[in-house]
Formats: C-alpha cells, sequence, structure tokens
C-alpha cells in the first residue's frame, strides 16, 4: 500500500491515544492524529486546543488552531487564561502533542530561533506559544518530526520546551508536573527515553532500517536490544484520512 | 451616555504616537478594521502587544507605525511564518520581548486584576527567562519552592472586536474568547468595534455573555467585518485564501506597498473595503442557534 511519511507518522501518532484522554492538540498532523484516533480506537477522546476550546468535534479540516468549526458543537469554550492555568497548569491535560525546529539527545525542543545569538538570530521562529508550558505539564508528550539530521541535533540552539533537560532527575528538580516526551514518531520508527532521559530507537516502521535511523540523527543514537516493528498503516485509517478528515492533502502530502 | 463615535475619530482621541496597543484576538475577531485606520492616520513608534501577533500586526510595521513587538507566537496563523515582523527582528531593525502564551496571558490578568505581578509554576525551559530579564523568579512563602513571575501588562489602548455592543459598549462575545476581556480591564483606553450595535435591553437579555461592561470601554465604533480578513463567529468565516496570499505579499516590499496602497490608503473606511472586496457570498455560514436559557422573571 502506498503512503507519504506524513501518512505513516499521523497513524502511528494516532494510535498513541488512548480512549478518554483529553488531549492538547495542534494544527495540522498533530490534529488529523487525534480526528483519525477518534474515528477508530478512541472515541472518547477530548480535544482541547489552545484558543480556549474543549471537545471539540470540528466538521472540516480547521486551518488555524482558531478556526470557527472547533467552537460549533464544542464541550465548552474558556479564555486563553482559563485553558493555560485551570486546564494545563492544574493538571487536567493527559496528553500534548509538540513539534518544533530541533529536538536534541534529551527530547528538549526549539521553536524559538535557529543561531546562538538570541539577540541576533540567523533565523526568527514563531516562538514557544503554549508549547512550554504543554510540555512541563501535559501528563505525556508526544513529538511528531519527520527523521532528519538538522531536526535530531545534539543540542538545541534554544530551549523553548523541557524534555530530560540535561538528563536523568532534571525534571523532577524543577518539580514539573508531567512526565514530558516519552515517545518521539518519525517516518522512520519510534524514539522513546531511556533511564537517562536521552533518546533511543525503540522501534522502525515496515521497511526501514536502524542504520536509516542512525544516519539521520545528529548524536549516536542508541538502539534498543528488542527494536520493535509498528504494525503497518492500514486501509480503514487511510480512508478517514484521505476521505474524510484531508481530503485535499492540505497536511497529508507535505512531509511535515 | 453613548460613546458611539466614527471609527476613525476614536483612533485619532485615543490612540497617540509611542502607545502601547493590544489589538485583541486569537485569531477570532482580530480588529483589522482599526488597525487599518491606524496606518492611515500614519501613527508612529507604537508598541505592539498581542499573545498571538498575526497578519495586522505585518501590516502595521510594513506601515512603519510599529518600533517594537510583545508577542508569545508571531505567525500567519495556519500558514506559516509572519514575514515581516520577523524579518524586521532578525534585521535589528525592531525590538522585541517575548513570553510563552501563559507568561503573556498571565501579565494581562495581572493587568486587569491591578496586580503588580503574578506567579505561574516553574517550565524549567530557562532560555527564555535567561533572555528576558522581565520573567523573574520568587520565592513561593509557603511551600519554599520557586515560581516564575511576570509583570503586569497595562496597554495603553486595547483594541477589541465584538459581535454586538449596546451605544454604551456592554459588550457580547462569543466563540474564541481569547485573551479579550483580561485587555480590556488591562489597558487604560479601550476601544471597542462591533458587528452590530443593539440596544441595551438585548445586552440585558443575556447577561452571562457580557464580557466587557460599558463603563471601562472609552469608544464603540459600528464597524461591520472589521475583523476580516479573520472572522466573527456566526456572521462570516475567516478568509483563508487572503492568509495564504499575505504570504507572497509580504513576501516582496513592493507587493506590501502595493497591497497597502490599494486595501488601505486607497479606501476611506470598512464599508468601503468590504464592497471593493465583494466576497460577501462567499464568506457567509450557515445559522447554528444555541438553545435558549431561562433566566426567569423575578
Amino acid at each position: 500500500m502506498e503512503y507519504s511519511s506524513a501518512e505513516l507518522m499521523i497513524v502511528n501518532a494516532a494510535r498513541l491515544l488512548k480512549d478518554g484522554d483529553v488531549v492538547f492538540v495542534g494544527v495540522g498532523q498533530p490534529n488529523l492524529a487525534c480526528n483519525l484516533a477518534k474515528r477508530t480506537h478512541a472515541p472518547n477522546l477530548v480535544m482541547i486546543y489552545e484558543a480556549g476550546v474543549i471537545g471539540a468535534e470540528p466538521q472540516r479540516l480547521p486551518l488555524s488552531i482558531g478556526d470557527p468549526t472547533l467552537v460549533s458543537g464544542a464541550l465548552s469554550v474558556v479564555s486563553m487564561y482559563d485553558i493555560f492555568a485551570n486546564y494545563l497548569q492544574r493538571g487536567n491535560v493527559d496528553v500534548g502533542f509538540l513539534g518544533g525546529a530541533q529536538i536534541d539527545r534529551f527530547g528538549n525542543i526549539n521553536a524559538t530561533l535557529v543561531g546562538t545569538d538570541y539577540v541576533h538570530p540567523k533565523v526568527r521562529l514563531p516562538g514557544s506559544g503554549g508549547a512550554q508550558e504543554i510540555a512541563a505539564w501535559a501528563n505525556r508528550c508526544y513529538i511528531m518530526t519527520p527523521h532528519q539530521k538538522r531536526r535530531f541535533p545534539e543540542k538545541c540552539d534554544f530551549r523553548t520546551s523541557a524534555g530530560y533537560l540535561d538528563g536523568a532527575g532534571g525534571r523532577e528538580k524543577a518539580s514539573l508536573r508531567g512526565k514530558g516526551p516519552i515517545g518521539v514518531v518519525t517516518d522512520i520508527g519510534f524514539m522513546e527515553p531511556d533511564e537517562n532521559g536521552e533518546l533511543m530507537l525503540t522501534a522502525l516502521h515496515p521497511g526501514k532500517t536502524a542504520e536509516m535511523a542512525k544516519e539521520n540523527t545528529g548524536w549516536p543514537l542508541k538502539v534498543a536490544a528488542e527494536l520493535r516493528s509498528t504494525e503497518p498503516v492500514t486501509e480503514h485509517e487511510l480512508k478517514i484520512l484521505r476521505e474524510e478528515l484531508d481530503p485535499t492533502g492540505i497536511y497529508l502530502k507535505s512531509a511535515g | 451616555m453613548t460613546k458611539l463615535m466614527l471609527l476613525k475619530d476614536a483612533v485619532a482621541q485615543f490612540v497617540k504616537d509611542g502607545d502601547c496597543v493590544y489589538a485583541a484576538g486569537f485569531t477570532h475577531l482580530i480588529p483589522f478594521a482599526a488597525g487599518h485606520e491606524i496606518i492611515r492616520q500614519g501613527r508612529k513608534n507604537l508598541t505592539l502587544a498581542r499573545a498571538t501577533p498575526d497578519l495586522i500586526y505585518d501590516q502595521l510595521v510594513a506601515a512603519g507605525c510599529a518600533s517594537k513587538v510583545i508577542f508569545s507566537y508571531m505567525g500567519n496563523p495556519g500558514v506559516g511564518s509572519l514575514r515581516i515582523v520577523r524579518s524586521a527582528i532578525e534585521k535589528g531593525q525592531m525590538e522585541w520581548e517575548e513570553y510563552s502564551h501563559f507568561g503573556m496571558i498571565t501579565r494581562l490578568q495581572a493587568g486587569a486584576s491591578g496586580l503588580p505581578f503574578l506567579p505561574m509554576n516553574q517550565t524549567a525551559a530557562t532560555d527564555l527567562e535567561a533572555a528576558n530579564p522581565l520573567i523573574k523568579r520568587v520565592t513561593d512563602p509557603y511551600s519554599g519552592r520557586e515560581v516564575i513571575t511576570v509583570p503586569a501588562l497595562n496597554p495603553d489602548v486595547a483594541i477589541v472586536h465584538v459581535q454586538r455592543a449596546d451605544k454604551e459598549g456592554n459588550a457580547h462575545l462569543w466563540g474564541i474568547v481569547g485573551e479579550q476581556k483580561e485587555v480590556a480591564f488591562a489597558a487604560k483606553k479601550v476601544i471597542l468595534t462591533a458587528e452590530e450595535i443593539v440596544d441595551e435591553s438585548v445586552i440585558r437579555s443575556d447577561p452571562n455573555r457580557t464580557m466587557i461592561p460599558g463603563f471601562i470601554v472609552s469608544a464603540v465604533c459600528h464597524v461591520p467585518h472589521a475583523a476580516h480578513p479573520s472572522y466573527a463567529q456566526g456572521y462570516y468565516d475567516r478568509d483563508n485564501e487572503f492568509y495564504l496570499a499575505w504570504d507572497k505579499i509580504s513576501s516582496e516590499p513592493a507587493l506590501t506597498k502595493q497591497y497597502l496602497d490599494e486595501w488601505v490608503y486607497g479606501v476611506a473606511d470598512r464599508e468601503e473595503y468590504w464592497q471593493k472586496l465583494g466576497k460577501q457570498e462567499q464568506l457567509k455560514v450557515p445559522e447554528m442557534l444555541s438553545a435558549p436559557v431561562n433566566y426567569g422573571k423575578y
């Protein structure tokens, strides 16, 4: 079966969600993953959008994080202060999806700038938005990003969101309530933190190899002793994605 | 007391050179019409604050109205980079001050509450703290743990677009209400633009929906379609074509200038802009009414 690397990542990300999870959804590919999960194994998923929408049931593909389709038919709409304070900081969010220009060895994320000088950025990126708090306070986080060396440097140019900081124990020292980025979904496979918080390769998608993952990672990537294989993408999943969720392929065709 | 006035008079009277202006909204009810009026009146050295600066801030910067931006995420929502603000920052032509979303909104909440600052839990992502000296830490006197603090933000002017208001400025908003209430209470002056001006009895029929009371409002302006190309829930849809087009327009200064000449300087007001645009039918949304609530007659 033919599918794009975006479809592969979205399907695998969707499978990480449990029925009943309260998930902080980002627009684009995470949105497709959550909506796919809701239409397959997780009908009771509660989707929260950082614009303040709780329990959204979008009837069309949302084109921004504040699309009006998120509001019509939602459970509740609250202010940004409430969503970050009562929902996220208070501990009412199970899952956060994150992305970024750079993800480093310990799962820290950079969405702020490329370059080493904050005041004179080589490339200025959009900035944290809600990512700093989501990474800290959601019970568990997942990162979705194509597996490319430039996206996985040894160390981020700027630490926008905390992963496992400089290694095991860092999150506990800062009293962060969430578990951090417990899984990274790429188009090659999965990475998960080892006991020191270092991301290691733990699963491969069908047809992919550990060598491919190592070549596309900016640090010497450890490989789990028991490397799992992900289940193949099914026709049912692709049908929902292509026919119902993103019929014009806005996010499915892109590389991420 | 009526606060109804023309938008051009409200901007002339309440927005001064050098002001900190917060044109509110999280992709919804973005006050584009007021932004265009500020450009037409040629304000200078504004500090533009908003959690999510978008196209209107790109346009204000392109028109030379601003010298500083305060933000937590700058992007063309759903499309990508906010090219003009980004480029001004990269070239060192513009000052900026940066927070996370929660940091930015907490600043407004402090400002709205009359507090000097508010605390937030730590996030352990300390690079922004290191880059922005206004983000500080204090020790929680109860637990002894450190918490992050951000200072109150009290903009000189808040600009808020609403679905309906009465002539005194009591305003109903629904749909995504990002930070409109907080900024209205935090700001020193509030300019409202409204899709509809309604009788006070309409406001009083649904008091839970009143997010902004008239007595903190300086001016109320009747400006239908003021949020285009963003949207007003239930009134018209987001014009996604324009967000995509802006990516190209904002990538070349000549195209940006042409846009401003035609759509900002070249029209007298929002009414002329809307007629020229001709998207009335395209952006129409079918009705979906809420169930009525019974307040009871006591």
